[in-house]
């Protein structure tokens, strides 16, 4: 993989050379939290952030979006309005993230929608450090070797950039006059010793090895219970959580005509209704049923198919459960210590 | 680019009638001829039926690969959109996309005897099943197909089954709970009272299929188990919500599995060692 040097004072001219590709967007405040914003000024670019509220997910798959246009029975695929893209400051865990949706939604029944959107968003990561609620060295997910275009990584003056993909390689020549190609032994003295001091920052480790064999034994466990009984059923978990990616279809008609849209929206399996069939039956009634197929989901089903966990360790669904339902809480529950 | 697995493929109603009260038989073709003759599909698999602005549901197929041209289903009027269903007529255009699922492992039954076992509206899979092992009859063995239902009126596809009972090879055996006509010349009694009549069973090489609602299950894999037939070798179709058909809205998923690709034909096997299945 190319490795460039690019010094921060040049980090906005990049950044704005790249409105030839799509509109830009990255970490912004909002209030007390951060978000990803549209940067129609560079400005506002605000890299103290640690995570946003949504994942990056929301560029990749909308929390709703038609995925036809209908008039009497002919549909037509909205392929065309998707536009292109460049989200920077992705973190580590985040791109991770995504290589687990790329899997979800490419590999079996490939997502046109999903693969539109992948192809149209440029994704540019940025190195992190990480606070107490952060565990991607435990998930193996604090360094990226793929799943984006440009990754920078922020040292004392300048980024070292790597260039993970074709598309990276033609955003890097848009300006290769700010880059640097000469990589000294100095500089990689400097991003050794910034690893290993990044290493030592994640204070929390959630050891998540052999989760299949110990979601088994906990499958009659009173954890479940004791979780459900606080859960809200609100789908925050599920929103926030950069790998789910559960959706529900709506039909909605133009008032006139028999013309309309079909409608793909967020969707999460803590909501009540999320597996009732016609006839009313609910497969999963109660909320401890709902708490373990979540963990399930992320702990078991993923480890067995995938060989790791659908968990990335950005946190987020600690920040976020109202009644700390979160993955640091189940673990530590199902593992009983 | 790849076709859009979610897009709808427009199918014309060819014919339908009720084939009870509240259940009706949809024959539907699509508009190009060389797509209807190229469908294929295996017995147990299923469609998803879109209609614009109400929305998509999943239906099994009840007809059988071995007969292309026709696509079947049996469809029962419980809600929004199979109410829009029945409101169409023939010619009438409805959007179907699939086939999906796993459908059953027909090869594995090859020269291996066969116990259908059906309740209620589980005849409109297990149909497309047994008229495929008719049409291609030397590749199996004996063939049992016991149907159970309510009451005569109840039961779907009467004559058809009642006329295959003429046939020396295939043993058919209907039953209702309760026969309220009079006229009722078949058993009466829940589908397990006919397991009396299979005699001479080799357990090992028999391969039994399952569809009912829920409460017969458990009644029906109790009988095949005392026959001796192994757990991988019973077979059973299960149901869950349903909105994509392929693995992405996770609406069907039970546990570690999606039912709509995974299944939604298990093995009492798979029921035992994955849980929640029923
Ligand atoms: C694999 C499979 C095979 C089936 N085969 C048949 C069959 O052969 N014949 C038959 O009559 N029925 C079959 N069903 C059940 C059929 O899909 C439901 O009866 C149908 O979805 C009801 O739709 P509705 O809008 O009329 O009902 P409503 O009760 O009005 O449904 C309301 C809403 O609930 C949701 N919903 C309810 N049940 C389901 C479901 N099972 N899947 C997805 N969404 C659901 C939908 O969003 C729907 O819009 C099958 C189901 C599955 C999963
Ligand atoms: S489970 Fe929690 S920590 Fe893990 S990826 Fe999802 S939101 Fe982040
Ligand atoms: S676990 Fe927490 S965030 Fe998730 S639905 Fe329940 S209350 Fe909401
Ligand atoms: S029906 Fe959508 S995941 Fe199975």
């Amino acid at each position: 993989m190319k490795v460039l040097k690019l010094q921060k004072r040049n980090l906005n001219s990049y950044l704005e050379s790249l409105r030839v590709f799509g509109e830009i967007y990255g970490p912004v405040r909002k209030d007390e939290k951060y978000i990803y914003g549209q940067l129609d000024d560079l400005d506002k670019l605000d890299l103290r952030m640690l995570r946003t509220i949504l994942p990056v997910k929301k560029f990749l798959v909308p929390p709703k979006f038609n995925t036809f246009s209908f008039e009497g029975y002919t549909y037509k695929p909205e392929l065309e309005k998707i536009p292109r893209r460049v989200i920077f400051g992705v973190h580590p865990c985040e791109i991770h993230g995504l290589l687990i949706l790329d899997k979800f939604f490419l590999e079996r029944f490939p997502d046109p929608y999903y693969q539109e959107r992948r192809k149209n968003t440029a994704i540019l990561g940025l190195s992190c450090v990480p606070d107490e609620k952060c565990f991607a060295k435990s998930t193996g997910t604090h360094f990226v070797e793929s799943g984006f275009d440009l990754a920078f990584n922020e040292l004392q003056d300048f980024y070292l950039v790597w260039v993970g993909s074709s598309l990276g390689d033609d955003l890097v020549r848009l300006r290769l006059d700010l880059f640097e190609e000469d990589i000294k032994e100095r500089d990689l003295h400097e991003y050794m010793k910034w690893r290993s001091w990044r290493d030592s920052q994640y204070k929390l480790k959630l050891d998540m090895t052999g989760m299949p064999d110990i979601m088994e034994l906990n499958y009659n466990s009173p954890i479940w219970k004791k979780f459900g009984d606080k859960d809200l059923s609100c789908g925050a978990c599920s929103m926030v959580c950069p790998t789910c990616p559960c959706y529900n279809v709506r039909d909605q008609l133009k008032p006139v005509g028999n013309s309309g849209e079909r409608q793909r929206h967020w969707d999460s399996c803590m909501f009540k209704p999320f597996a009732v069939v016609a006839g009313g039956h609910n497969f999963r009634e109660n909320r401890a049923e709902r708490v373990k197929l979540w963990y399930t989901h992320k702990l078991k089903a993923f480890i067995t198919e995938f060989g790791k966990p659908a968990c990335v360790g950005c946190g987020r669904c600690i920040d976020t459960c109202p009644v700390d339902i979160n993955i640091k809480t189940v673990v530590t529950a199902l593992k009983g210590v | 680019m790849a076709t859009n697995v979610y897009l709808p493929e427009p199918m014309r109603i060819v014919r339908r009638f009720n084939l009870i009260s509240d259940v009706r038989f949809f024959q539907v073709r699509p508009l190009a001829m060389d797509r209807a003759l190229s469908l294929d599909y295996l017995p147990g698999q299923f469609m998803i039926v879109s209609l614009p602005g109400i929305g998509e549901a999943p239906f099994s197929i009840s007809s059988t690969p071995s007969r292309p041209g026709l696509i079947e289903f049996g469809i029962r009027n419980v809600g929004v959109l199979t109410e829009q269903l029945f409101k169409l007529k023939e010619n009438e255009i409805i959007g179907v996309r699939g086939p999906y699922g796993n459908g059953f492992p027909i090869s594995k039954f090859e020269k291996k005897d066969l116990i259908i076992v059906v309740g209620g509206l589980g005849a409109v899979p297990l149909r497309s099943l047994l008229l495929y092992t008719l049409d291609n009859r030397d590749r199996f063995g004996k063939i049992y197909f016991l149907y159970g239902a309510r009451r005569p009126n109840e039961m779907l596809f009467l004559n058809e089954f009642l006329e295959l009972k003429g046939r020396d090879d295939l043993n058919c055996l209907l039953s209702v709970d309760k026969d309220d006509t009079g006229k009722w010349t078949e058993n009466v009694g829940v589908v397990t009272t006919l397991f009396k009549h299979l005699k001479g069973i080799n357990p090992n090489n028999t391969y039994a299929t399952v569809c009912g609602p829920p409460v017969m299950y458990k009644f029906v894999i109790d009988e095949l188990l005392k026959l001796g037939i192994p757990k991988h070798q019973i077979l059973m179709t299960l149901e869950r919500r349903m909105h994509c058909g392929v693995g992405k809205c996770g609406h069907c998923v039970i546990g570690s599995i999606y039912t709509c690709m995974d299944g939604p034909v298990f093995s009492h096997w798979d029921v035992l060692h994955m849980k929640d299945l029923i």
